[in-house]
């Protein structure tokens, strides 16, 4: 009854990996147990930048079970730099990134040394017996007094500008000069909004054991990027390439803040080098708060021109981006992702982006979930709400009459780029009917009228992003230092079992349902029958690895091309065994049958007959298998409207959602459940960004935030049912027809939800309010009092601590 | 996340633990349900010397009847303190408050006792536990003793228990009858209050014959808002009357106050209301 199975494609499967992921089933580096093992802890400064003057480990070194105590002079020959992937600019300006400080350190949490030891308790005990003479240099914490270059993060750069990134649609040929738009606009809007700094916060904290063997090194780290890793570690180390094996075992949750080449990666490598023995690295939570890298951190100033009917004409944006102390893999690039974005999916006639990265005493920023693109939406989403209430027009009205219709796609961009397909036509029409728009749009005026405690707020967000990273000549020309194609391998077993294997590095989405789902659709197989491999440079040999909602879009269609010539090789097989012409063959339900005949192989037949090779077409290979590496043309672009109420106590500031509705245009769905999941854990980090969630630093540069007490991490207990909901013009650039979906949450819900907060108490005279929206920032705007900084955080329990050593 | 190295004793009586209490010295402690303890040694805020496990002393925990008050053991969990009759009878405010202490995981394992040991003045405890006139019955070396809750409390993180005492019992008045609420202000479901008020309110005929207020994460402990009881004591249970008192329960005009004063009209309206 195959013929009438459930299509592969779009059911809604149960994902196959979360048996093993949430019973215990697997091993995740931190498990990993070698014989032999030493256990490495991390010392940290708890300054922010200050020369080191003198470091004693004389008592560390003879506490128990201490096997060394190594500092960045031990390393300072073989540690090199760690890698910037990413020099946007000629002249960006790049500091040494070394893993273990030398001599001097740049932030709070900077690794200053290491204790290895023959247990993860005694590595922790002799880090507090590990003296450390810091003589302190001045504090570089914000980014406009950073520009004035009185103090110095990095003397020998001479400045704390790292670079200047221009994209100009003039310039490019793509649009009008945006200061004759703004000269000749009937209406200027001038904003500046503040991205705070976040920290991706993954479940997994990061760990990495290293193992050496006889020359060869094998890896295992909570890593998204496996392949990078290798590569990079290589470059770093000196360590031939062949001779290093990385291994992401099950990955517990990246954000982007996986994507990296981390210090102590390289710090576990060097060490099980020079000690001979395997070594493991786990980090605490607060480790992970004050050492892994941050996101966002930014900046923005906004000038939008219009005419007074409601036409945007030209866009200016000016950006301050925080690098943090140094440039971490792509950390200079994250902003420019954005660049692409601002001008979101209305048609301006000019554009014009202008990005200044800036260096301070702090972590490092890099890539967060959305990286740079809900940056560029927050602020488009903000711009346009503001333009409505300055103009009296209802704020979806003049999103409509600006943006891309349906009809005019492919559409060229003021930003450069081809947005293939979409229709915010019919996304915005199904999410106003789900919301209840206009019922709610009354019951706001009500409220209003009568001066209700609890006001209600209508925020809007109509989006688009780019996804399927990357068509590896615009990675060139970017100047980034990598391809963006994607492989996938199948592996065809004589049994008729299929193994597949991807160069992505699934952390939590789900690949290797959904890439069996492709495959049986492909292959005619049973789900069951298929295996996917990944995250094991040994099994899975190439790879660009999973980050930029690429996985499927690339990496998918690399399988889907890997299938066709499965399916091709099968096809003249069947031929030669059912004595047919190969045009005659025709192939369903995982069967080649003779048109107009009763003659029929399996696919299973057809393999075992090649794996056996007793009577092959001439010159054919024995085997089934097929390899098939796809570099797309075009990114993917998936869009949606969402729209988000929120009840503001007008008493106490406190914001609740009452009603959220996503209608997103992720494409054609493979499997709608993991579509869901991945929106609606989207939507929880946009929401958190927007009302909970916020790194702060005191005047000297210690972390505030360095615990979950402190840094909010909202629940499901927090957070609203989502209304989802999708709309699908399949994409044109991928045989799928897929968009990309792992980040579309995070940055479609920001703006709606500060849109709306704003929308409920602008009528009481507040014009602005800086994210979080913490209940005391929401009550100080109402008074009309100026913002003092940071929220109120209850300091309940543990209070902020400290940036302490590694272990405690 | 690894504490500083330390000695594990397990006494299985009271005066087994103050023993080992006294013999430990000043750096031993006592871990009840570890929820608040284990955090602070895992990052090595504190580094005790030994830890006097109390959670093998069965007498400590549950709630008993006696006579004119509760005599809730300082061991009874969370979880126990929100499904016990005598509590939802005669302290009805106890239970409210705790349904709103952490989540169902911390609540199996955290303690009433360990709650107001702790003294976290952002602990929901606190508060009631003045507002009722709790009664604090400690062990020491020297015997037992009581302690009302308006002295037990010193400081942040700071009681009148000495290093070398526990506390055993927690006496707390009978309420039977009297409405209660305790409104938190928090910003995600496992963030400690910003604000919170615990009130109790005792309405007969229309009228409030007694009320109890007590103001959660206000100061560096918990404060009774005795100008807001008074004001509220012989006045008819209307919004008018609730209004006007809520107002005394701060004076400054910073948010905290402000939340003071919000938050107490909150918790008075719905403790009136049942
Ligand atoms: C994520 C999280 C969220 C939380 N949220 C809240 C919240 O919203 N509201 C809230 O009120 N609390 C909250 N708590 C704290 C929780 O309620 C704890 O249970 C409580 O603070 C301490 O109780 P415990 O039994 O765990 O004490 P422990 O952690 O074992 O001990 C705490 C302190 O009290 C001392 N101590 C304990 N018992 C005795 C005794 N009988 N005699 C003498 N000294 C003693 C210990 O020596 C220690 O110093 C939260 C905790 C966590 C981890």
């Amino acid at each position: 009854m195959t013929a009438t199975a459930e299509p592969e494609i779009g059911r809604a499967r149960l994902r196959k990996e979360d048996a093993r992921l949430i019973t215990g089933q697997t091993t995740w580096t931190d498990n990993l147990q070698l014989t032999g093992m030493l256990h490495m802890a991390v010392l940290r400064s708890p300054i922010a930048h200050a020369r080191i003057t003198n470091i004693d480990v004389s008592r560390a070194t003879s506490m128990p079970g201490v096997a060394v105590v190594l500092t960045g002079e031990d390393f300072a020959a073989e540690q090199g730099s760690l890698p910037c992937a990413w020099p946007i600019t000629e002249d960006m300006k790049a500091p040494p990134a070394p893993a273990l400080a030398v001599g001097q350190v740049n932030f709070a949490g900077e690794a200053v040394a290491l204790v290895i030891a023959d247990s993860a308790y005694r590595a922790a005990d002799a880090l507090e017996a590990i003296d450390i003479d810091y003589d302190e240099l001045p504090v570089v914490l914000d980014m406009e007094e950073a520009l004035q270059d009185n103090d110095l993060v990095h003397a020998d750069l001479g400045t704390n500008k790292c670079a200047t990134w221009i994209f100009d649609s003039a310039e490019a040929g793509a649009g009008t000069n945006v200061e004759d738009e703004i000269a000749s606009a009937e209406v200027v809007i001038e904003r500046t909004f503040k991205q705070q700094r976040l920290i991706p916060a993954f479940m997994e904290p990061r760990s990495v054991v290293v193992a050496p063997a006889a020359g060869m090194y094998t890896v295992w780290s909570a890593t998204q990027i496996p392949h990078i890793l290798r590569w990079m570690l290589s470059a770093v180390t000196g360590i031939a390439e062949h001779k290093l094996r990385v291994i992401a075992p099950d990955v517990g949750g990246g954000f982007g803040g996986k994507l990296q080449v981390t210090p102590e990666e390289v710090l576990c490598l060097l060490v099980a080098r020079r000690m001979g023995r395997p070594v493991k690295w786990t980090e605490s939570r607060t480790e992970s708060m004050l050492s892994a890298h941050h996101g966002r951190d930014q900046i923005q100033k906004l000038t939008l021109a219009a005419r007074r009917d409601g036409t945007v004409t030209g866009l200016k944006v000016e950006l301050l981006a925080d690098m943090g102390a140094y440039l971490r893999l792509v950390t200079p690039g994250v902003p420019i992702l954005g660049a692409f974005m601002f001008n979101s999916i209305y048609k301006f006639a000019a554009y014009r982006f202008v990005c200044t990265n800036v260096f301070t005493n702090k972590v490092p920023t890099d890539a967060y979930r959305g990286a740079g693109r809900p940056e560029a939406t927050f602020a488009i989403e903000r711009m346009m709400d503001e333009l409505a209430v300055e103009l009296g027009m209802e704020p979806m009205k003049i999103r409509e009459l600006n943006w891309i219709k349906h009809e005019e796609f492919p559409f060229n961009t003021v930003a450069g780029l081809t947005y293939d397909s979409g229709n915010y036509e019919a996304a915005t029409a199904r999410a106003m009917e789900l919301f209840g728009y206009e019922e709610l749009r009354e019951e706001q005026a009500r409220r209003r009228a009568a001066g209700s405690v609890v006001q209600l707020g209508i925020g809007i967000s109509t989006y688009t992003e780019m996804c399927g990273l990357a068509p590896s000549r615009v990675l060139g020309a970017l100047r980034y230092a990598a391809g963006g194609w994607e492989t996938a391998s199948i592996r065809m077993l004589p049994t008729g079992k299929v193994e597949v294997i991807t160069g992505t590095s699934p952390h939590g989405q789900g690949h290797e349902t959904v890439w069996s789902q492709i495959v049986a659709d492909r292959l005619g197989v049973p789900f069951e029958d298929v295996e996917v491999l990944h995250g094991d440079t040994a099994t899975s040999h190439k790879g660009m690895d999973s980050y930029g909602s690429r996985s499927l879009a690339v990496g998918g269609t690399a399988l889907v091309h890997a299938a066709e010539k499965v399916l091709a090789k099968a096809r003249t097989l069947a031929a030669h065994m059912m004595e047919c012409d190969e045009s005659d063959v025709e192939f369903a339900a995982g069967s080649f049958s003779v048109r107009g005949t009763s003659t029929v192989r399996t696919l299973g037949d057809v393999v075992l007959a090649a794996h056996v090779a007793h009577d092959l077409p001439e010159g054919m290979e024995p085997g089934m298998d097929a390899d098939a590496t796809f570099d797309p043309d075009n990114f993917s672009f998936p869009h949606g409207t969402h729209l988000c109420a929120t009840e503001v106590d007008t008493e106490t500031g406190m914001v609740r959602i009452s009603r959220y509705v996503a209608v997103d245009d992720v494409g054609t769905v493979m499997n709608p459940l993991i579509v869901d999941g991945q929106v609606h854990g989207g939507l929880a980090q946009g929401i958190a960004q927007a009302l909970y969630e916020e790194a702060t630093h005191d005047e000297m540069g210690t972390l505030t935030t360095a615990t979950f007490a402190d840094y909010l991490v909202p629940s499901a207990a927090d957070l609203p049912a989502f209304l989802t909901d999708r709309t699908t013009t399949p994409a044109t650039s991928n045989p799928l027809g897929a968009k990309g979906v792992g980040e579309a949450g995070t940055i479609a819900s920001t703006p709606a939800v500060v849109n709306s907060v704003l929308d409920a108490v602008r009528h009481l005279g507040v014009r602005d309010i800086e994210m979080p929206m913490s209940p005391e920032r929401v009550w100080t705007a109402l008074q009309g009092r100026p913002d003092e900084g940071a929220g109120e955080v209850a300091a309940g329990g543990l209070g902020s601590i400290d940036a302490q050593g590694g272990q405690s | 996340m690894i504490p500083a190295e330390f000695k594990y004793l397990f006494p299985s009586t009271v005066d087994e633990a103050v023993r080992m209490l006294a013999e430990e010295g000043e750096d031993a402690k006592v871990i009840a349900g570890g929820q608040s303890l284990v955090p602070v040694l895992r990052m090595r805020l504190a580094a005790p010397t030994a830890l006097i496990d109390i959670g093998g002393l069965t007498e400590l925990t549950g709630v008993r009847d006696d006579g004119d008050s509760l005599l809730i053991g300082a061991m009874t969990t969370h979880y126990e303190v929100q499904r016990d009759h005598l509590i939802h009878d005669h302290a009805l405010l106890l239970k409210l408050v705790t349904d709103t202490v952490a989540d169902p995981q911390i609540r199996h394992r955290g303690t009433f006792g360990g709650s107001l040991c702790h003294a976290d003045p952002a602990g929901d405890l606190l508060a009631p536990a003045l507002a009722l006139d709790a009664v604090m019955i400690i062990a020491g070396p020297g015997g037992r003793r009581e302690v009302p809750a308006s002295e037990f409390f010193v400081d942040y993180f700071t009681t009148a228990l000495a290093p070398d005492e526990i506390l055993i019992d927690v006496r707390v008045p009978k309420f039977t009858g009297w409405g209660a609420h305790y409104e938190k202000l928090n910003r995600v479901a496992q963030a400690w209050s910003i604000v919170a008020v615990a009130a109790a309110v005792q309405v007969s005929g229309g009228a409030i014959s007694a009320a109890r207020v007590g103001l959660t994460n206000v100061g560096s402990g918990p404060l009774r808002a005795f100008e807001v009881e008074a004001a509220l004591v012989g006045q008819p249970a209307s919004a008018e009357v609730i209004s006007e008192a809520a107002l005394r329960a701060s004076a400054g005009d910073g948010y905290k106050d402000n939340l003071a004063r919000v938050l107490t009209g909150r918790a008075l309206t719905a403790a009136v209301a049942g």
